[in-house]
């Protein structure tokens, strides 16, 4: 278990982190969101031991930062932003010093590396210095060395950003088969990444604590939680859709020439919508329910605290 | 201190990664067979000793090591893998030690190779292999003060250029600070802190093992040297990881 009590960091001008308090167990993925600046990689700095915090403090599996930094620092498998790693070394001797450092010795050391380079596929480019590789590769090298020692504790800080679908799409793969029993946080602003692969999100603005729910659950906060979206061959009444029991409000986009019917909190409106389709004998071409935008919570969210 | 031979390993074979580390024992044995054979005047003096090698050392340092200290901490912070160093279980000690040391290894290295020094004096006549030892000894614990100041300065700073001018300029001042031209200038001062400033320079102390005198003060001067500028780099460490 990660436990974060009270976590602040101060620099000269500003409050990074402000009082940050929470609970993360094992099976957990968390999503850690915020906008750029909102305190995400400090934090993840301070779980790390990078950065002391300027108060409160947090521990990794019982081990206390600030007091058993190399105790915490030998659970943790750390991806830091942007992948730094030393350019200059070859992907294989980079690996192997990060296993040495680990405590790994001999046949240990070149079975751990062996795995980490087939769980990534770095297979070609294991001789090669790490300056020459492309950012995908360099990503990946990164993960191998956050992954090396099987860590009970990943923090990985924008896992995904530059890469493209491809790569992202196995990356986020490579994390839900690491995740079982683990404890994993993953920096992100990317959106669709936390319905993916987190079981848990944290929004942060400002480095305050806004939100902290399932996926699931934040969505249900957005104004388009179980809103229905059509898309007619002719016009369609909207009076008539205003009308329907537990709808707020319809809206109309231009562009997609559609209509999404807006629910009230708590109602689910697809039965009427339907009923009337069919009542009306309406030639729809789309139907949707939507589960919630999570971009519109994270904005009302992020921007509500900036006022 | 587990840990301290891996990082030692690593950094030490970082400078052969490129061929910079050759291109730097070239230029150190090219210069100091300049300076010994020319500006010194091994033929000259008549003598079968190194004192002309030895005696252009503090100089020849003052440009050369602090270029193999500037990497030291400069390059990690700007590529930002410092992140990476300290988030593994590794302590700053053995971090800022492993490293020095390597470098410490590095200069060792170019300095063994001026060997065909030794041969050639032994050939020339009869010299006191004694006191050489002694003199390439004191010699490598000049390097390695230079190397703990310049690594103080590489943690300082961000750009290795600057590193290594800072580095330049910290050393040339422990250089001049026996200087007459310097204590003159402290007049004023009190006999004590005159006596402090001079005993702080580099010169007095290296010269003294250079012809062969271990003295325990001197031996205690360089270490501490050492010891106390690993310390502050610690420190610098500390504070400008995050920068």
């Amino acid at each position: 278990m990660i436990e974060i009590r009270n976590l602040t960091k101060r620099f000269a001008q500003h409050t990074a982190v402000d009082n940050l308090s929470f609970r993360v167990q094992a099976g957990e993925v968390l999503g850690f969101l915020g906008p750029n600046g909102a305190g995400k990689s400090t934090t993840m700095k301070m779980l790390t031991g990078f950065l002391a915090p300027t108060s409160g403090t947090a521990s990794i599996l019982g081990f206390d930062i600030q007091t058993q930094t190399l105790e915490a620092q030998r659970q943790i498998g750390y991806l830091p932003e942007g992948a730094p790693c030393y350019a200059d070394m070859t992907v294989r001797g980079f690996l192997e010093f990060i296993a040495e450092i680990r405590g790994f010795r001999r046949a240990e050391k070149k079975q751990r590396v062996e795995r980490a380079v087939e769980q990534l596929e770095l297979g070609k480019v294991l001789g090669q210095s790490i300056e020459t590789l492309s950012k995908g590769f360099k990503r990946r090298v990164g993960l191998a060395q956050a992954i090396l020692h099987d860590p009970q504790v990943l923090i990985l800080d924008e896992p995904t950003d530059g890469l493209d679908p491809n790569q992202k799409h196995q990356v986020r793969g490579l994390i839900q088969s690491l995740a079982r029993d683990k404890i994993v946080i993953v920096s992100t602003h990317i959106l669709e990444e936390v319905s993916a692969v987190c079981t848990r999100a944290v929004v942060i603005a400002q480095g305050r604590l806004l939100a902290d729910g399932t996926p699931l659950e934040l969505e249900s906060r957005s104004r388009y939680h179980q809103a229905v979206t059509l898309v007619g061959s002719e016009a369609l009444d909207q009076e008539a859709l205003r009308a329907l029991p537990g709808v707020a409000g319809v809206e109309v986009n231009e562009r997609e020439h559609s209509l999404t019917v807006l629910a009230e909190p708590g109602q689910v409106i697809f039965p009427q919508v339907n009923g009337l389709i069919a009542e009306r004998g309406w030639q729809v071409k789309e139907l949707n329910v939507e589960r919630g935008r999570l971009d519109e919570v994270f904005r009302s969210l992020t921007r509500g605290e900036m006022v | 201190m587990t840990q301290l031979p891996v990082i030692f390993r690593r950094e030490l074979a970082s400078y052969f990664a490129t061929p910079l580390a050759y291109v730097f024992i070239l230029i150190f044995l090219v210069l100091s067979g300049v300076f010994t054979f020319y500006l010194g005047g091994l033929y000259e003096s008549n003598q079968a000793d190194l004192a002309p090698f030895f005696n252009f050392h503090p100089w020849l340092y003052l440009f050369l090591v602090p270029a193999i200290a500037m990497r030291l901490w400069a390059e990690e912070r700007k590529s930002g893998s410092i992140e990476l160093l300290m988030t593994l279980p590794v302590t700053r000690a053995e971090a800022v030690l492993g490293k020095f040391l390597a470098a410490w290894a590095f200069a060792g290295l170019a300095l063994l190779l001026t060997f065909p020094m030794v041969l050639t004096v032994n050939y020339l006549g009869e010299p006191d292999n004694g006191a050489i030892a002694t003199g390439y000894f004191g010699s490598w614990l000049l390097a390695g003060s230079y190397l703990a100041i310049g690594s103080c300065m590489s943690a300082l700073a961000k750009n290795q250029v600057i590193a290594f001018i800072l580095a330049v300029s910290m050393c040339f001042l422990f250089i001049v600070s026996g200087f007459p031209m310097v204590l003159d200038a402290l007049s004023w001062a009190p006999q004590w802190l005159l006596d402090a400033v001079a005993s702080l320079s580099f010169l007095t102390r290296f010269d003294a093992i250079s012809k062969g005198v271990i003295d325990l003060r001197d031996l205690l001067y360089f270490v501490s040297l050492i010891a106390a500028w690993l310390a502050a780099t610690a420190v610098v460490v500390d504070l400008k990881k995050a920068d």
